[in-house]
């Protein structure tokens, strides 16, 4: 079932158009990533799938509001966090938790989200005294405190460490387990990897592609290189007359191999029957960062 | 929803000892060392009243300018910018709830401050209490409301918190210039001090309470119209982000 329905959604910014044209649907309780370089539009889209956005054309439908219309209602059952949105330094964690859960009918339990989040010692802090991290899983669970049906998270691993981002991308997959959509929105390629049932790839403000992340990368004419050093020598012919191998180059004792379909199979085939070992053995392979480029032209900038 | 808000930003408000120092605390401390040293005794050029009972419905000024020019809409103008009003927009609160929490609790910090004055300048400085208590609240609420809504109106249309404080320095000088805080009004051209009589919040008004006699309805009048004015085109103009 689609909770999410975007269709032709068009927002401009003076001469400059953000978003051009986006149309996809989410569905119930996966999640689903909008991943695009800075300033591609992504943060356009949820925010007007958030209501705090007027496109200038097209529609919006979330769990069958509309999302300026419908304000009110929208703010029951979406919890959103947005980027470089704080709290005033002196209120304490608690405190902030306790207000926000004060503005809905059913929110979660408190104590058990703060310790989900690991936040539990930084009850009686002030938010001005937490670290970068901290802040960004305090934020997390204010958006999660109403026990909202749809959760948007703007950007939510920027300026993480590494633990720090991986204890959050644990945490979404628990909440996307809980039953709740999750709208991701990262120019992290790890992160979509990693999360993402679907992704939606944005850039300048157009749909790219929408697919699994492995269905994105398949997209690509994925060319696989095989770079070995061959414990005896090597006919090039030997290589090259497998369908799977495009060319065969040397580098000194190295050999790199480039093909595609089951090239490093193959290649290991050719060489176990005439009874060469490849050291130092390294396969490359497409990922989403090669699909990008290969979508857009551009690389994805971190 | 609305007291959970307001209860918070009472408790943030008393969080940060140089703000609450500084509007509760410093116009009773400014009215009691003024008073001890001079102005205690009556002066015929006076009309036979004391200087120190004129000086008092200064301090109010005062009291009103930190709060209305400057810890009121200083604090709603860095809300905005740290995105604190826009965050609350994604909840089913209303960015507004926090305003109105805001002004409450300027509100109350401000009777609680003129409460004090009041109460030590007569214990200490035998400052009398205000001799039309009624007239004088009137005034206060009203040269209040006018004031509370000059700042927010600066704070509703200011671009960016430079812009703001910009603005926000010269008005609260003019404010405390006219309202006989720098200098006794007495010293002043008489220009300025019908100017003054008509400035938010209008310390002739309060003066007049505090010694007895009625505030003119119309300085009354355009305290109320100001605030009406000012308030509504805050309310209409206010930038949540």
């Amino acid at each position: 079932m689609n909770v999410i329905e975007v269709t032709n959604l068009v927002k401009r910014y003076g001469g400059h158009t953000a978003v051009d044209g986006v149309s996809f649907s989410v569905e119930e309780g996966e999640i689903f990533a909008i991943l695009g370089p800075n300033g591609a539009g992504k943060t356009t889209t949820v925010e007007s799938i958030g209501g705090l956005r007027a496109p200038d054309s097209g529609s919006i439908s979330v769990l069958g509001l509309d999302p300026r219309r419908d304000r009110d209602e929208l703010r029951r059952v979406v919890g959103i966090q947005l980027q470089e949105s704080e709290l005033p330094d002196q209120i304490r964690v608690s405190e902030a938790m306790d207000l926000y859960a004060s503005f809905y009918a059913e929110p979660l339990d408190r104590e058990r989200l703060l310790d989900d989040l690991g936040l539990a010692d930084k009850r009686k802090s002030m938010y001005g005294k937490l670290s970068g991290g901290q802040k960004q899983r305090l934020s997390i669970a204010l958006a999660l405190i109403g026990n909202p049906r749809i959760a948007i998270l703007d950007e939510l691993t920027t300026g993480l460490d590494p633990q720090a981002r991986r204890d959050t991308w644990q945490l979404i997959e628990d909440v996307r387990d809980s039953g709740v959509t999750v709208i991701l929105v990262t120019h992290f390629m790890e992160e979509a990897e990693r999360l993402a049932d679907r992704i939606a790839l944005i850039d300048t403000g157009r749909l790219v592609a929408l697919d699994t992340p492995a269905g994105i990368v398949s997209r690509v004419d994925a060319e696989q290189r095989l770079r070995f050093r061959p414990s005896a020598p090597v006919e090039d012919d030997l290589l090259t007359g497998l369908p799977e191998v495009r060319s065969v180059r040397r580098h000194g004792p190295t050999v790199e191999v480039a093909g595609t379909g089951n090239l490093v199979p193959a290649i290991m085939a050719v060489l176990a029957r005439n009874q060469i070992v490849a050291n130092e053995l390294r396969i490359e392979q497409a990922d989403l960062d090669d699909a990008f480029v290969a979508l857009t032209g551009r690389k994805l900038a971190n | 929803m609305l007291t959970k808000i307001t209860a918070i930003e009472a408790r943030l408000f008393f969080r940060e000892p140089g703000v609450w120092l500084l509007t509760i605390l410093l116009p009773t401390i400014v009215l009691v060392v003024v008073g001890l040293m001079f102005g205690r005794q009556p002066d015929p050029a006076l009309g036979g009243r004391r200087w120190i009972d004129i000086f008092a419905p200064s301090m109010v000024v005062m009291t009103l300018a930190i709060l209305g020019v400057n810890t009121l809409p200083g604090r709603l103008v860095k809300y905005r910018e740290k995105g604190v009003m826009r965050r609350l927009s994604t909840t089913p609160a209303s960015p507004r709830s926090l305003l109105i929490g805001q002004l409450a609790v300027n509100m109350g910090v401000a009777v609680v401050s003129l409460v004090l004055l009041i109460v030590v300048g007569n214990l200490v400085l035998q400052v009398p209490l205000p001799k039309d208590p009624i007239g004088f609240a009137i005034a206060f609420l009203l040269g209040m409301s006018a004031l509370f809504a000059l700042g927010l109106l600066v704070a509703a249309v200011a671009p960016t918190p430079g812009v703001a404080t910009a603005l926000f320095v010269p008005l609260f000088a003019l404010v405390m210039f006219l309202g006989g805080v720098y200098l006794p009004r007495m010293l002043l051209p008489e220009l300025l001090i019908r100017i003054g009589d008509y400035t938010p919040p209008g310390i002739q008004a309060l003066l007049d309470a505090w010694s007895g006699t009625s505030p003119q309805p119309a300085q009354l009048a355009v305290m109320g119209l100001i605030t009406v004015v000012a308030g509504t085109v805050a309310a209409r103009r206010f930038r949540w982000e």
